[in-house]
C-alpha cells in the first residue's frame, strides 16, 4: 500500500531520519512509535507531501508522491496539533474542508457520534482542547478515505470519548481500512494496531507484530517491550 | 485555488481589521472632502496617506494573516490540493481584501461628492490603481517574509524594516545620492531611481497628473516627457507588475520547497 | 472729366473752408466717402469721422498731424486683411472709438500693429476691439493718453510669432484702464516709460507676460486681475513701481509665476492677492521693496528669493496653505520678515498677544536643498522629506538661522 525507500531528512544539520526503509501494509493498522523527537511526524509529513525528503521516494499505491497531490485524495490526515482560524464556527470549517476536497462525506454522522450538535455554531476559538481534537477527528475522518493517518489522536480526550475513539477505529479496521497512527498512550496502542514500527536515531529499529516485539524483547508487558527497546539501544 | 481565495477573501472581510481599515479611508476621504471642499486637493492629501499606508498595512497585514492562519495552512496541505493553489489563494484573499477596503474607504464618499461628474475621475483611478497596485505588491513581500521566517518576531521585524526602507531610507539615500553627485547630470539617474522603487514610482505617477507637477519643474518636465509617452505608461506599469510578479514568483517558489 | 473732378475738389475744399469741427461719415454707398483713408485726408483737425456699420477692407490708414475724432457704431469693422498696420497716427488731441480692427498681419521683421501711434499727445483710444491683433495698440514716444475699455485678442501660437496687446514705447503719463487682454504675447508692455496708471485691466492667458515692465521707472498699477499667463507680471530693470490690489491667479505652469521682481527697487506691493500660482513672487535682484498685506493663497512657492535681494520687509501677509511659504538662497541680507500670518504656524500664544511665542521658519529644508540640487524635487511629499522637515523645523541646521518671523501672527490680516 505504502513504500517508504530509504527516506533521509535532515533539518540544517540536524539529521532527522538516516534512511528509513519501511512497508505498510493494506488492511493493517501500523503504529509507528520512537521516543520523542525520533522523526514520527516528520516522515508522516513527508508523506503526506508537507515536507520534502531530502532524499529517498515514496510510492503511495501505485504513485511517487513527489511533486504529486492527487494521491492525497485518497487519505484521510489528522494532524498533530490541531488550531484553526479562530473566527469561524465549527459548522463552516467543515462546510469549507467539504467544499475545498468535494468528496463524499460522512459528517452528520461523525458529529453525532463525537457529540458535536451543541457546538456547531461556536466559534473555534471558544472550543475546548478536547471538542478542538473532536472537531479534527471530524474532519479528518469524515471522507471515509481508505487510508487513514492519525498523528497523536487521542491527545486532549476524556476516557469516554477515547473508547468512543476505539470503537469508531475498530469499526474502520473492520472496514478494511488501512490506518497509520502515532501515540504515545501505549495501550492505546496495543489495543489498536497490528503491526509497530519503531524508529529510533533516524532508521526504523523494529517492524513487526505486537507479538513478534514481545518475543524479541522477551518482555510479556508491551510497555516494557518498548522500554526494553529503548535500553537495549542505549547500552 | 478561487475556493482558497474565496475563503481567505471572507475570512478577512468579516475580521475587525478590515472594517477598522475600510473604515478609516471612510473616514479620511470624506473628512477631507468636507474641509476641502476640492476633489482635487483632496487627492493630495490622499495622496500622501495612500503611498505611506498601504504599504506599510499591506506588509503587516500580509504578515500578520500569514502567521495567523499557519495552523489552518497545515492543515490544508494534508488536503489534496495543490501548494502553489494554497499560497496563491491566500495572498490573493489577503489583497484583494485590502484593495477593497482602500477602493470602497476612498471610492464611496468621491462618488457620493459627485467624482462621476468632475474632471478629475482619471487622476482619482490613477490613486486607487495605486493603491491596488501597492497593496498586491506589499502583500506579496510580506507573504515572502513570512515563508521566509518561522519566527513571528524575526518576520515582523523584517517587515517593518522592509517598508521603513522603501517608504524613507530609500529616499534618503536617494536624496544624499543627488546632492552628492550635483554636479553630475542626474536626469536619467532620478528617473531609474524612481523606477526601482514602487512607493516612489507610485507617488511619481500620481504627481505628474496633478497640477502640481508644475511644481516639480525642469525635472518633472523629463518625468512628464518619460511618462506621458506610451512607453513611459508601459514601462511604469511594468515595472509595478513585475513588483507584484517577481516576489509572488520567489513566495510559489520557496513554497513549493519549504517543510512545514 | 478731368474739369470735373476739379470743379468737385475745389467744392469739397470750399465747404471744408465754411463748415467748423463737422463730422464725415463714412459707409460703403450713400455716404460722402466709402474709404476711411480719403475721409480722414479729407477732414481737418477738429473733425470727426462717423465710420458706418460695415466692413473697411482698408490698411495703414495714416493721420498725419491732424485732431481727428474717429468713431464707429456696432458692426463698424476694419479689416487689414494681413496687409501690415490699421490705423497709423502721428498726432494730438484726437480719439478713436468703438470700432473693430481685425487680421494684423504677422511679421517677424515689422512690430505690425492694429493702432499705431506715434508722438501722439493728449489722445484717447476707447472701446475699441481688436481680433486676431498681432500688436494691439502700439504706442511711441507719446503722452497723456487714456487707453481704456478696449478688448484685445490674438490667436498667436507661439511668442515669436504674436505680439503684445498693448506695447508702450518711451510714453508716459498714460492711463491705462479696463482693457481686456488676451492670447497675446504680452497683455500690456512698457519700455522707457513713467508715470503710466494701469488699472481695473483683465489680462489673461498670454503666452508670456500679463503686464511687463521694462526699464520703466515710477508707474503703478492697480485693481487689475492677471490670471492663466504664463507669468503674470514682470517688472524689471524699473524702481518706484507700486503695486497694489492687484490679483494674480492661476498663473499655472513649470515655468510660471504670479510676479517676477528682476532688478528693480523701492517699490511698494501691497492688497494684492496671489493664488494658485506656481509661484506667487519671484524676487531676483529686488531691493528695499516693502511686502504689505497681501495674501498668498494655495501657491506652490509663495515668495522665491532667487538672489541678491537685500532690505525687502515682509509685514502683515497673509501665507495660506502654500506648498512652501518661502524659498531662498544665500543669506539673510537684510531681509525681513514680521508679523505675518503662516497656516503652517504650529506655536502657541501663552500671553494672548496675538503673536505667536516661538519664532515662524519660513523656509524649509526640502526647499533649501531643492534650491541646492533642482533634481530633489522629485522626493515631493515623500515621507522622508516630511520627517527630514519636521527635524529641521525642530533644530535648525542648514536653513538660514536668522530668517525667520519672530512674532507670527495667530490670526490672519484683514485687509
Amino acid at each position: 500500500m505504502v513504500e517508504f525507500k530509504d527516506i533521509h531528512k535532515n533539518f540544517g544539520k540536524n539529521e532527522v531520519l538516516t534512511g528509513i526503509n519501511l512497508k505498510i501494509q493494506k488492511g493493517k493498522t501500523t503504529a509507528i512509535l520512537g521516543p520523542n523527537g525520533s522523526g514520527k511526524t516528520t516522515l508522516i509529513k513527508i508523506l503526506l507531501g508537507m515536507c520534502h525528503s531530502s532524499k529517498g521516494d515514496i510510492l503511495v499505491g501505485e504513485s511517487n508522491t513527489r511533486n504529486n497531490w492527487s494521491y492525497r485524495k485518497n487519505i484521510d490526515y489528522l494532524p498533530q496539533i490541531a488550531n484553526f482560524p479562530g473566527n469561524i464556527k465549527v459548522k463552516e470549517i467543515i462546510a469549507m474542508i467539504k467544499d475545498l476536497r468535494h468528496q463524499k462525506t460522512r459528517d452528520t454522522e461523525l458529529i453525532d457520534y463525537f457529540e458535536l450538535e451543541p457546538y456547531l455554531n461556536t466559534k473555534l476559538s471558544h472550543l475546548s482542547g478536547g471538542y478542538k481534537q473532536k472537531v479534527n477527528l471530524v474532519l479528518s475522518l469524515m471522507f471515509d478515505s481508505p487510508f487513514v493517518i492519525l498523528d497523536e489522536p487521542t491527545s486532549g480526550l476524556d476516557p469516554l470519548s477515547l473508547i468512543k475513539l476505539k470503537d469508531l477505529l475498530k469499526k474502520e479496521q473492520d472496514n478494511g481500512k488501512t490506518i497509520l497512527i502515532t501515540s504515545h498512550i501505549m495501550s492505546f496502542v496495543e489495543e489498536i494496531s497490528d503491526h509497530i514500527s519503531f524508529i529510533l536515531d533516524g532508521k526504523v529499529y523494529f517492524d513487526g507484530s505486537i507479538d513478534d516485539l514481545k518475543s524479541t524483547t522477551g518482555e510479556t508487558d508491551f510497555e516494557y517491550a518498548i522500554a526494553n527497546l529503548l535500553k537495549h539501544n542505549h547500552a | 485555488m478561487l475556493k482558497i481565495l474565496k475563503y481567505s477573501f471572507f475570512d478577512l472581510v468579516r475580521s475587525r481589521w478590515s472594517y477598522v481599515y475600510f473604515l478609516f479611508y471612510l473616514l479620511l476621504s470624506s473628512v477631507l472632502l468636507f474641509l476641502n471642499n476640492d476633489l482635487s486637493n483632496t487627492i493630495i492629501t490622499l495622496l500622501n496617506v495612500v503611498i505611506v499606508l498601504v504599504p506599510l498595512i499591506g506588509t503587516i497585514f500580509g504578515v500578520m494573516y500569514y502567521y495567523d492562519s499557519q495552523e489552518f495552512t497545515e492543515l490544508l496541505l494534508a488536503q489534496p490540493i495543490k501548494r502553489q493553489s494554497i499560497f496563491l489563494g491566500q495572498f490573493l484573499g489577503v489583497a484583494t481584501s485590502l484593495s477593497l477596503s482602500v477602493l470602497l474607504g476612498l471610492g464611496i464618499p468621491f462618488a457620493l461628492y459627485g467624482l462621476f461628474e468632475s474632471n478629475v475621475i482619471f487622476d482619482f483611478l490613477i490613486l486607487i490603481a495605486v493603491a491596488v497596485f501597492l497593496s498586491f505588491i506589499f502583500s506579496a513581500l510580506a507573504f515572502n517574509i513570512a515563508l521566509s521566517n518561522t519566527n513571528k518576531i524575526k518576520g515582523f521585524g523584517y517587515a517593518i524594516l522592509l517598508w521603513l526602507f522603501l517608504a524613507v531610507i530609500y529616499d534618503g539615500a536617494f536624496l544624499i545620492a543627488l546632492i552628492y553627485f550635483q554636479d553630475y547630470p542626474l536626469d536619467q539617474f532620478t528617473l531609474v531611481a524612481t523606477l526601482f522603487n514602487p512607493i516612489d514610482l507610485s507617488r511619481i505617477l500620481i504627481l505628474l497628473k496633478l497640477d502640481i507637477s508644475a511644481l516639480l519643474g525642469y525635472t518633472g518636465a523629463i518625468f512628464k516627457d518619460f511618462f506621458g509617452t506610451l512607453t513611459g505608461s508601459l514601462v511604469s506599469l511594468g515595472v509595478l507588475a513585475l513588483w507584484v510578479v517577481f516576489p509572488l514568483w520567489r513566495m510559489l517558489h520557496v513554497a513549493k520547497k519549504k517543510d512545514f | 472729366m478731368k474739369l470735373y473732378l476739379f470743379i468737385f475738389c475745389f467744392a469739397v475744399t470750399l465747404l471744408n473752408g465754411y463748415s467748423q469741427n463737422r463730422t464725415i461719415e463714412v459707409c460703403a454707398n450713400n455716404c460722402e466717402f466709402s474709404s476711411i483713408q480719403k475721409a480722414v485726408d479729407a477732414a481737418k483737425s477738429g473733425d470727426s469721422i462717423f465710420i458706418k456699420k460695415g466692413v473697411y477692407k482698408e490698411h495703414d490708414i495714416f493721420i498725419n498731424k491732424k485732431s481727428l475724432h474717429l468713431f464707429g457704431e456696432e458692426g463698424s469693422i476694419v479689416d487689414i486683411d494681413n496687409k501690415g498696420y490699421g490705423i497709423k497716427v502721428e498726432a494730438s488731441d484726437f480719439s478713436i472709438a468703438s470700432l473693430t480692427i481685425k487680421n494684423v498681419e504677422v511679421s517677424y521683421t515689422s512690430d505690425y500693429a492694429a493702432i499705431y501711434l506715434y508722438r501722439c499727445n493728449n489722445f484717447k483710444l476707447k472701446n475699441i476691439t481688436l481680433k486676431k491683433a498681432f500688436f494691439g495698440f502700439l504706442i511711441e514716444k507719446s503722452k497723456h493718453g487714456i487707453v481704456e475699455n478696449n478688448n484685445i485678442s490674438g490667436v498667436g501660437k507661439s511668442e515669436a510669432s504674436s505680439g503684445n496687446a498693448i506695447h508702450l514705447w518711451d510714453s508716459k503719463e498714460l492711463i491705462v484702464r479696463q482693457n481686456k487682454v488676451y492670447n497675446m504675447r504680452d497683455g500690456i508692455y512698457i519700455e522707457f516709460g513713467s508715470n503710466n496708471v494701469f488699472e481695473n485691466n483683465f489680462s489673461h492667458d498670454n503666452m508670456r507676460y500679463g503686464l511687463h515692465f521694462m526699464f520703466s521707472n515710477d508707474n503703478r498699477y492697480s485693481y487689475n486681475t492677471f490670471q492663466n499667463n504664463s507669468a503674470g507680471v514682470a517688472v524689471m530693470f524699473s524702481k518706484r513701481i507700486q503695486m497694489n490690489n492687484n490679483v494674480f491667479k492661476k498663473n499655472w505652469g513649470t515655468a510660471s509665476y504670479g510676479l517676477l521682481l528682476k532688478e528693480i527697487s523701492d517699490g511698494e506691493i501691497y492688497h494684492n492677492t496671489f493664488e494658485n500660482n506656481t509661484t506667487g513672487i519671484t524676487a531676483d535682484g529686488s531691493t528695499r521693496i516693502t511686502y504689505r498685506e497681501n495674501d498668498f493663497i494655495n501657491n506652490g512657492y509663495a515668495v522665491k528669493f532667487v538672489g541678491g535681494s537685500y532690505q525687502n520687509n515682509f509685514s502683515r501677509n497673509n501665507f495660506l496653505y502654500n506648498n512652501f511659504d518661502l524659498s531662498y538662497s544665500g543669506g539673510l541680507n537684510d531681509n525681513s520678515f514680521d508679523k505675518n500670518y503662516w497656516s503652517d504656524y504650529t506655536g502657541y500664544d501663552l500671553d494672548k498677544d496675538g503673536y505667536g511665542d516661538v519664532p515662524y521658519r519660513p523656509v524649509k529644508l526640502f526647499s533649501y536643498l531643492v534650491n541646492e540640487t533642482p533634481e530633489s524635487i522629485i522626493l515631493l511629499r515623500s515621507l522622508f522629506i516630511d520627517i527630514i522637515n519636521f527635524s529641521e523645523k525642530v533644530t535648525p541646521v542648514f536653513t538660514p538661522k536668522n530668517l525667520t518671523d519672530q512674532q507670527p501672527l495667530m490670526r490672519e490680516v484683514q485687509w
